[in-house]
């Protein structure tokens, strides 16, 4: 057993939902006990910073300044929100590096009564602590139902390995932690190249063209991967990806369906734990056709499918060298 | 891209003190003034394109004392936030905290020229203020009403939707120290103005 103050974020019961419910089920089940932190406030997300500075990192040591209270014996702070995350991390980091703005934000702090450190709680995503506490060999021996057959394209998403304040991540661009766990789960990975494009973020609020043609982006290619469903670690990605896709759909004249689920949620799908209880279901594009390959070899899948078309030969091309006995494109055989 | 119309530098103090108050207002050490005009940052952005001004352009313009078009310029709020310019510059500039400093100073002598973006960071950190927890509900109405009220018939299917998979929070959370919360954020208001 090992404890973690829990920080959730604000989305954790409103639009990612079905995080929560899954991470909950997937901890219990790896041994995690996660202590949510006493009335935690909202991290700013990323509009506090873009309107004043003081308030804003403020506002986020409110909950440092919680979790260190309630720190027993040195556990991290664990949120499983990107942006929450990064936002945690990073006025941990500044409040370090610019002394003047840790003064500050303690003298605001100390309006409520409150006081924080910096450096004094370690600040953690839950696909690292799980990555790295838990490790694979842990997360392979619950795995009751592979996920084989399942075709899955990993998104990270920007804000978990960028900018790193902790430097956590060895690779920013192109990290495959999020592909090693899926296949741990025995799914079949896509090498998704925009694995850390960004989804637009915010964008669909305020600049909807913007935010469109970065979710179409994102879709486009995973469906040129051939996945069944994206995977992500981030309640705004998922929302993006999911919930505007219809918006995409239409802005673009597409038909896509490419449904978006969270990674804990595909690991109690794994651990073989009622899909029900891990938010499955909650998704507006549908995930359950996709998650039906479960299980199926690839020719049951091939099978459904119908037959592969044959490609045609182009008629320009060189001829192809064939079988003695084969009589060559144009001849009638004797 | 649409390239704004800028005025030509001017090589007085003035450009030293805006690239000194913009270094001032960020989190963390900005190093702004260690730009070497490379370009990656611009080369690695998803929403260039949609800028007036590439960061690598922008930071010029910080350098030349060129305060008003820089903070008219639309860049920082086309900005993600996605940090691929961060971890990929040379330098180690932290270029998106520079881009959330333009907009908070934008934003206090109202030189932003689109106001979505401001009016929606207002509306957002407004509940945070209130309630000690974002309301998505309450964020995307008010803005959405007030803002993209034809997007609204393209919306319904997916706000129904949310809705009927309870992901929509009718009500919003409060926390419980709410108080506690304003005279903090009140507090360090107050620390930020005389800064």
């Amino acid at each position: 057993m090992s404890r973690y103050l829990y920080y959730p974020g604000c989305s954790m019961d409103g639009s990612g939902r079905a995080y929560g419910e899954s991470l909950t089920g997937v901890c219990e089940q790896l041994g995690l006990v996660l202590a949510e932190i006493e009335d935690w406030n909202c991290c700013g997300a990323t509009e506090y910073v873009g309107v004043s500075l003081s308030p804003a990192y403020a506002l986020i040591a409110r909950n440092l300044a919680i979790a260190s209270k309630a720190k027993q014996d040195g556990e991290p702070l664990v949120a499983a929100c990107s942006a929450c995350y990064l936002n945690l991390a990073k006025a941990d980091s500044y409040m370090k590096e610019r002394p003047q703005l840790g003064e500050r934000v303690n003298v605001a702090l100390n309006a409520g009564g409150l006081h924080y450190d910096p450096g004094s709680v370690e600040i953690r995503h839950l696909l690292e602590v799980i990555m790295n506490d838990v490790g694979l060999d842990q997360v392979r021996a619950n795995v009751v139902k592979p996920l084989a057959g399942l075709r899955v394209a990993p998104y990270l998403g920007c804000m978990l390995p960028r900018p790193d304040p902790d430097h956590r991540w060895k690779n920013h661009e192109r990290p495959d932690d999020l592909d090693r766990l899926l296949e741990a789960l025995g799914a079949d990975v896509v090498d998704f190249p925009l694995k850390t494009e960004c989804c637009g973020g915010h964008m669909t609020q305020i600049a909807p063209k913007v935010g469109l043609e970065l979710i179409k982006r994102l879709v486009d290619e995973a469906e040129h991967h051939k996945a069944d469903l994206m995977v992500t670690v981030c309640p705004m990605c998922q929302i993006n990806i999911d919930a505007y896709q219809g918006e995409m759909n239409a802005e673009f004249h597409t038909k896509h369906k490419m449904p978006i689920v969270f990674f804990t949620q595909l690991m109690g799908l794994a651990f073989g734990l009622d899909p029900k209880k891990m938010g499955i279901g909650r998704e507006l594009t549908d995930a359950r056709p996709a998650l039906k390959k479960i299980g199926k070899g690839p020719q049951a899948i091939a099978a459904e499918a119908g037959p592969a078309h044959r490609q045609r030969p182009d008629k320009r091309a060189l001829p192809m060298p064939r079988m003695a006995d084969e009589a060559p494109a144009g001849e009638v055989r004797p | 891209m649409v390239v704004a119309q800028v005025s030509p530098p001017v090589t007085t103090n003035s450009s030293v003190r805006f690239l000194e108050e913009v270094s001032a207002k960020t989190a963390g050490v900005s190093r702004l003034e260690m730009c070497i005009q490379c370009g990656t940052c611009g080369g690695s952005c998803p929403s260039a394109d949609d800028m007036d001004h590439t960061p690598r352009m922008l930071f010029a313009m910080i350098r030349a004392g060129m305060k008003d078009e820089a903070l008219r310029s639309n860049t920082p709020w086309m900005c993600v936030s996605c940090y691929h310019c961060v971890v990929r510059c040379p330098q180690g500039v932290h270029i998106a905290d520079v881009m959330y400093t333009l907009k908070g100073m934008a934003e206090h002598t109202k030189s932003y020229r689109d106001k979505i973006p401001p009016h929606f960071a207002g509306v957002f950190v407004g509940q945070v203020e209130t309630f000690g927890r974002s309301w998505e509900l309450g964020l995307t109405a008010r803005h959405y009403l007030r803002h993209f009220i034809l997007r609204l018939p393209r919306m319904a299917p997916m706000a129904i939707g949310l809705f009927l998979r309870g992901r929509i929070g009718i009500l919003p959370h409060r926390i419980r120290q709410r108080e506690q919360l304003q005279a903090i954020l009140s507090r360090a208001e107050e620390l930020e103005r005389v800064s």
